[in-house]
């Protein structure tokens, strides 16, 4: 009976003991109220290979704050909602956030499409938001956009940093294709409209669907001009199709030059050995490996690389990064001004020299995106991984 | 110019005989139950992707690949009518068209769940490089794609020609109560119209595959345009379909390399609307004493 | 209208009256609000959608195309030819309108599913379009800064003035339905549906009847769609392709296709499940709703309406029993 006594003492020792190891906060932290962040993010649906890196680098990043004693003491409480890529799911999660979470800053959502709208709901309920899409429609006209700003380079840096090569390389007549998606065709504004300013000829402009299985009509077409370089500019399945197209019609003496979104490594490994001498602007944070040790982004970014891919054992993803640069952006806010929507909003609107992982953000009142062409580097594809294009 | 044409028309017949195999599928189905099956393009899809795995994650060489896939697939179109049509035997037009709607979004589902949403990849058949005729590029799995939609059609109608069970199935087409009356199983027919539909749709998948990759939403897409295909050929009229598939390819090709690339997917839809309003029975069946009979 | 559906009738305005009262005085539901005045908006095409699908017996899989020609109409029209809103709802609908009417003259002169496989092409089509035609619609990066709505130079901003506003929208809709299933058409409907051959022969005009049904929901999709446009103030294609168009179907089927009454039910139902329910399934979502669509075909052909009665039955039957003793 005794013996048994004891066995409940110890039990109950044991119980308590779990209990305060949960219930107690770790040595030398006090218990603060929590600041919240709110994020809309799509995890699921069509957008997923974009959403998901984000929130699991998101619930990383919180983890790792809230590990070093949060901010200002206060630990972070993140609050993610997923908006499935459907616009009308990520209107209502941003409506949920403002009025149930009553969160001081917002980041995401992922997509332009889903990203615009919400922007007016930022914009009435005077919420800071802070977008991970790149359309520039996003922050212009800046007049109506004073809540919102984003942390993805626009299609106007990518396609001038590719104008800006091909310039270097003589390069003046160019075919471009791009698919019907709003990747695609935001890419293909962004490439009419600046190929004038660099002296540069558009002598073939092709579309296709998200869908297509063969694009070899398009490229034939493009082939009968006889450019200098085509660019494709897509997403999805139809990237990998242009590469081995164009290796097929044997047109792998004109340089191809492919947009930011291939900048995937499983798409190197669909392509196999045609993609060798693909070209395509990159974000830093793609190739942190390549760069110089005095590149003021390089410390930040291999951090990010290192923590990321030993906790999820999976290479990083450039779209990660835009979930980096907003929350840290957010945090760096909370951090100086507390949680108050105004002083957040004046805050990332002054945010000079911010090191993230797509470039060094300037932000002014006229521009809600602080970032540049200059943010980019130039990749070529070589034996089967990035380099540093010459 | 030549060239040009040349290379719309190589695009072209490819994937107009994918679409032709998928009306294929549509036509055996329609013709032993009435039923227009929504899921068919679903089994495309899972035919190119079970037979992605089977290499990829198997190691099975590619021929090996492609039978398994088939058979996997069938066992797919097995569950289908086994499980859900035969529960569904009374149920109305209305529910029918549904049901099958429910399937392929279940399909489509599951395959995103097992296979993940990135694209997947399959050797070509023959590892030889590309075929040049006048400047046009011909790539050899071109070739075995038409070599096996040609080897499907003739042992198909040798089967519904020659065979028991073949002869058997166009019965229950005929007549399925005179069919029943004369002793033919009518519920095993239409089982085995749909393990067959499912394989040839399963078929296509396969050898479309190392030309186009495959990703768990293609099905959709694929499924319309070879019931645009069916439709156009007359729908049950199995020729007319092949026929009708490799025009709807041709349509589309030339569309997008004369006409506006963007619009390439409307015109095998714009060709099923105008199908419809105007010569249902098809450019290629002869009024409705055809419709039912290859 | 009979004294069941006016019941009924009362008993739904009198919810929808209070329910925002109630929400907004909870803080984890708050939010209700914004989610029901999309609900109403998906309602109005669900009724139209019952219409077709329970009292004519076709099924149409572009619902979703006709919601974004009035979507597209009304954000064209306003904001690129600086229409009033008000002006550019109507004309939305009479595009639709149109339209419904040349697609569906051909399709339901043929029997069985053929209106099915038009409006399957017709939506995929409409769906391209709005992707291509960069100049009017954006293209698929889609419209912003879409003007919202104004009554009487008071603009329409607070969630609980759009609320009041569909559901009143809602319910004149449904007023409408009501009155034509009690009408000469209405019975006509049901007859087609019962038994077309008979229904002809007893000089029921069936074609026409059915086209009739059919511009009627295109229209109300449209208006859906506008309402849509000028509450979101910005558009783009993903939101109108062959998944919503299923989604309305479905909502149809869960709530019932032959009650307007489980039409609205399952319109609320669904828009609640996708948009707070049924997060947690995140990517089986899909797959759930697979499942409930096959589940609604095969096993409760008439939805949740059909069990309305069912409960009450045995609720009444055990009331006596009650008594009794």
């Amino acid at each position: 009976m005794r013996r048994l006594k004891k066995w409940w003492g110890a039990a109950g020792l044991l119980l308590l003991g779990i209990l305060f190891h949960f219930a107690a906060p770790p040595f030398g932290w006090t218990v603060e109220s929590p600041y919240r962040i709110g994020a809309v993010f799509s995890i699921t649906g069509v957008g997923s290979f974009l959403g998901e890196p984000e929130k699991k680098t998101a619930e990383m990043i919180v983890e790792e704050v809230n590990q070093k004693g949060g901010i200002n003491g206060h630990p972070i409480e993140l609050i993610i909602y997923d908006d499935e890529s459907d616009a009308t799911k990520s209107n209502l999660a941003v409506k949920k956030l403002i009025k149930k979470d009553e969160v001081p800053v917002i980041i995401g959502p992922t997509r332009s499409g889903e990203s615009l709208a919400v922007v007016s709901v930022a914009e009435e309920a005077h919420v800071p938001l802070i977008s991970c899409a790149a359309s520039y429609k996003i922050v212009t006209p800046i007049e109506s956009r004073k809540w919102v700003f984003k942390v993805a380079g626009s299609d106007s840096h990518v396609a001038g940093k590719m104008y800006d090569y091909m310039k270097s390389k003589g390069i003046q007549k160019i075919g471009i294709m791009t698919d019907s998606t709003g990747f695609g065709a935001s890419g293909r504004e962004e490439l009419l409209r600046l190929a004038p300013e660099y002296g540069i000829t558009i002598a073939a402009d092709e579309r296709y669907g998200p869908q297509d299985t063969d694009l070899s009509a398009q490229l034939t077409k493009i082939r009968s001009v006889q450019p200098q370089a085509v660019v494709n500019w897509s997403i999805g399945p139809t990237q990998v199709l242009a590469v081995k197209n164009w290796r097929d019609l044997g047109m792998g003496y004109t340089p191809l030059f492919q947009s930011h979104g291939f900048g995937n490594r499983k798409n190197l490994e669909l392509c196999g050995t045609a993609a060798e001498g693909v070209l395509l602007p990159l974000a830093r944070v793609n190739v942190g490996a390549l760069l110089a040790d005095a590149q003021p982004q390089k410390k930040v970014i291999m951090e990010y690389t290192k923590s990321y891919e030993d906790r999820y054992k999976e290479p990083i993803s450039s779209f990660g990064g835009h979930a980096w640069d907003s929350l840290h952006l957010a945090i760096a806010a909370l951090k100086s001004v507390g949680p108050d929507r105004a002083k957040i909003r004046d805050f990332i609107e002054k945010t000079q020299k911010f090191v993230g992982q797509h470039g060094v953000f300037n932000f002014t009142p006229q521009d809600h995106n602080g970032l540049s062409k200059d943010d980019l580097e130039m990749v070529v594809v070589k034996n089967g991984d990035w380099a540093l294009a010459p | 110019m030549g060239t040009d044409f040349l290379q719309y028309t190589i695009t072209g017949l490819t994937v107009g005989v994918i679409y032709a195999m998928v009306a294929i599928g549509y036509n055996i189905i329609y013709n032993v139950t009435e039923i227009i099956n929504f899921a068919q393009g679903e089994f495309v899809m899972l035919g190119g992707l079970f037979a992605a795995f089977f290499v990829g994650t198997l190691h099975l060489p590619v021929f090996l690949a492609f039978f398994a896939a088939v058979i996997a697939t069938g066992c797919v179109g097995f569950a289908m009518e086994r499980f859900v049509i035969r529960r569904a035997r009374n149920a109305g037009v209305l529910s029918l068209i549904i049901i099958t709607i429910a399937v392929s979004i279940l399909l489509k589902g599951s395959a995103m769940l097992g296979y993940g949403k990135d694209p997947h990849c399959l050797p070509a058949f023959s590892t030889r490089g590309p075929i040049m005729i006048a400047g046009a590029v011909l790539q050899p799995q071109v070739l075995w794609i038409f070599g096996v939609s040609a080897l499907v059609v003739i042992a198909l109608s040798f089967f519904f020609h020659r065979s028991f069970y073949g002869k058997a199935m166009l019965a229950c087409a005929d007549n399925p109560i005179a069919a029943r009356m004369v002793g033919i199983p009518v519920r095993q027919m239409v089982l085995l119209a749909f393990i067959l539909s499912a394989s040839i749709g399963a078929a296509a998948g396969v050898i479309i595959t190392p030309i186009s990759l495959m990703d768990y939403d293609r099905g959709a897409m694929l499924g319309l345009k070879g019931f645009g295909a069916a439709v156009l050929g007359g729908l049950g009229n199995f020729y007319g379909a092949l026929l009708a598939g490799c025009v709807l390819g041709l349509a589309e090709s030339y569309c997008a390399g004369y006409l506006s690339s963007g619009y390439k997917d409307a015109v095998a839809l714009i060709f099923l609307l105008l199908a419809l309003f105007f010569k249902p029975e098809g450019l290629f069946g002869s009024e409705a004493a055809t419709l039912k009979k290859f | 209208m009979n004294k069941k559906d006016r019941w009924a009738f009362v008993g739904m305005g009198l919810l929808i009256a209070v329910f925002p009262g109630v929400a907004l005085n909870v803080k984890c539901i708050s939010h209700y609000v914004d989610v029901m005045v999309f609900a109403g908006i998906f309602s109005l095409v669900s009724l139209g959608l019952c219409m077709l699908m329970g009292y004519a017996g076709q099924v149409s899989m572009a619902q979703a195309a006709f919601f974004g020609i009035g979507a597209y109409s009304s954000g064209i029209l306003t904001s690129r030819l600086g229409w009033n809103p008000w002006m550019a709802m109507p004309a939305g609908a009479g595009v639709a309108a149109l339209v419904a009417w040349i697609i569906g003259v051909p399709a339901l002169r043929l029997k069985g599913h053929y209106l099915a496989m038009a409006t399957l092409g017709f939506g995929v089509i409409v769906h391209i379009i709005l992707g291509e035609e960069v100049k009017w619609t954006g293209g698929p990066s889609g419209m912003v800064d879409i003007p919202g709505l104004q009554i009487a130079g008071w603009k329409l901003t607070s969630e609980v003035a759009w609320y009041y506003m569909i559901w009143s929208v809602v319910f004149m809709a449904l007023l409408f339905c009501l009155h034509v299933i009690y009408s000469r058409v209405g019975r006509g409907l049901r007859a087609i549906h019962e038994e077309e051959m008979a229904a002809e022969s007893m000089g029921v005009p069936t074609a026409c009847y059915k086209v009739q049904i059919f511009v009627f929901s295109a229209i109300l999709s449209a208006i859906a769609g506008s309402f849509y446009t000028h509450y979101v103030t910005c558009l783009n294609p993903g939101s109108f392709n062959l998944m919503w168009s299923i989604r309305f179907v479905l909502m149809v089927m869960v709530g019932g296709t032959q009650s307007l009454w489980g039409a609205i039910l399952g319109a609320v139902l669904l828009t609640f499940a996708g948009n707070e329910w049924l997060q947690i399934f995140s990517d089986f979502e899909i797959l759930v709703y697979g499942a409930m669509l096959l589940c609604a075909a095969l096993f409760l052909p008439g939805g949740l309406a059909s069990l309305v009665p069912k409960v009450i039955g045995v609720f009444r039957n055990s009331l006596t029993h009650l008594c009794k003793r």
